[in-house]
């Protein structure tokens, strides 16, 4: 009982301050973007690197879509469908969903561990002592630039997502291309779109603010950098999954 | 110098590639249409009793080739009819003008199309043309009423027979 106590107590005090950490990031957001610079390098870290594995898991992702919808809908006879309905899973779910989890394995973690290290070899303490503040010149810029790259690298996953439905079931399997993407237009909305945009944006809030929370607050070793690092992917797995559900169960 | 130089460029591509998506996806795959293929080419109208679940964008298509969209429905209250216009792409300017179009459905869950028949008049249709014959889509509902019904005359039939 002791132990349930003082573990919910734990929790809550985590997620106490995570919030606190989030309002101290965004009382700097309008000086990190004076320093545009910082940001644009952050935003090269986070999603320029990550647009590589996000294009080639965006690829097969859609591919496989194709395969399995073609096998599903050719059972009921409406493999016109096949447009609509991957469109449609790979804006509202598959896309975000699976580029948060791609975006928090590349850039969360080597955000967690840049900034843990910098903990661990006292970097942030010498520039308190310059009286530079750490907040302003490392956790602000990266969050913005995690922000920033996770909305383009969901779009960006979404488009190829569809390229690879087209090439497995226009190319490979016969559906008419025609049908394919006039069905598609035909009840695909921009809203299912903004949706996507949405999340991807809730998203990268979720897997930045994380990622430098961990990388910010581990402790000064080795170890505690790996444990940080490990934290990062773990939470936001979580987080993003339960996030997901929500997003959904509001805008639906 | 170079090297924040060459970050920058890449940054800068990958965030207007990001952007490149959006628009092919709010433009390509919705059925928002920003004009991009309205260029050229003329309208048609033509009024049916009953459109079905027909919507604005659905292919118009002669022998299964799509030839132009439906660009807006709307309701004449005068005539109490469904008037739907469509766009024909400018390159298939020679359809006769006694054609007629019919609201048809493809495949079983498919959405909902209207499909041109030519006929033989050697006047083609010209911009704001209208079809003169034109078949309703069918309600299933409707279908059902009249099997329904056809098949109680035939019973009633033999059961006076029997008498």
């Amino acid at each position: 009982m002791r132990d349930f106590v003082s573990g919910l107590s734990s929790i809550v005090a985590n997620i106490g301050a995570v919030a606190l950490f989030l309002f101290r990031i965004l009382g700097q957001v309008p000086q990190a973007l004076l320093r545009f610079r910082l940001v644009v390098h952050q935003v090269h870290n986070a999603g320029a690197l990550s647009l590589v594995i996000v294009m080639t898991c965006g690829l097969f992702v859609g591919m496989v879509l194709g395969l399995q919808g073609y096998d599903l809908l050719q059972r009921f006879g409406s493999e016109s469908s096949l447009g609509t309905g991957a469109a449609l899973a790979l804006a509202k779910e598959l896309g975000p969903v699976i580029t948060a989890l791609l975006f928090a394995g590349r850039a969360g973690t080597s955000l967690a561990s840049e900034i843990g290290l910098m903990r661990a070899t006292d970097q942030l303490v010498a520039m308190e002592i310059m009286a530079v503040d750490p907040f302003r010149r490392v956790v602000a810029p990266r969050f913005i630039g995690g922000v920033i790259a996770m909305p383009l690298l969901t779009m960006i996953f979404i488009a190829i997502g569809i390229f690879g439905v087209q090439l497995i079931g226009v190319q490979q399997l016969g559906v008419d291309q025609g049908t394919f993407w006039s069905q598609m237009r035909g009840s695909v909305d921009v809203d299912d779109i903004m949706q996507g945009l949405i999340k991807g944006v809730v998203f990268g809030i979720a897997c930045s603010l994380i990622a430098v929370y961990e990388g910010y607050t581990a402790e000064p070793t080795a170890e505690g950098v790996g444990r940080a690092t490990t934290r990062t992917v773990v939470n936001s797995a979580v987080l993003i999954l339960i996030l997901d559900y929500m997003i959904t169960a509001v805008m639906l | 110098m170079q090297q924040t130089r060459a970050t920058e460029i890449v940054t800068g591509a990958f965030v207007l590639f990001g952007f490149a998506a959006l628009f092919f996806l709010v433009t390509q795959i919705t059925n928002k249409d920003f004009s991009v293929s309205n260029n050229g080419g003329y309208q048609l109208v033509a009024n049916f009793e009953n459109i079905g679940s027909l919507k604005v964008g659905a292919p118009v298509s002669m022998s299964g080739v799509t030839v132009g969209r439906v660009e807006s429905i709307a309701y004449d209250q005068d005539a109490y009819k469904a008037v739907v216009r469509m766009h024909i792409s400018s390159q298939y300017n020679r359809i006769p003008d006694d054609s007629d179009a019919s609201i048809m459905t493809a495949g079983l869950l498919g959405g909902q199309y209207i499909g041109v028949t030519a006929g033989g008049s050697d006047k083609y249709f010209k911009d704001g043309g209208k079809f003169a014959v034109v078949q309703d889509a069918l309600v299933l509902e409707n279908l059902i009423n009249q099997l329904v019904a056809s098949f109680a005359g035939k019973k009633s039939d033999s059961a006076e027979e029997s008498k």
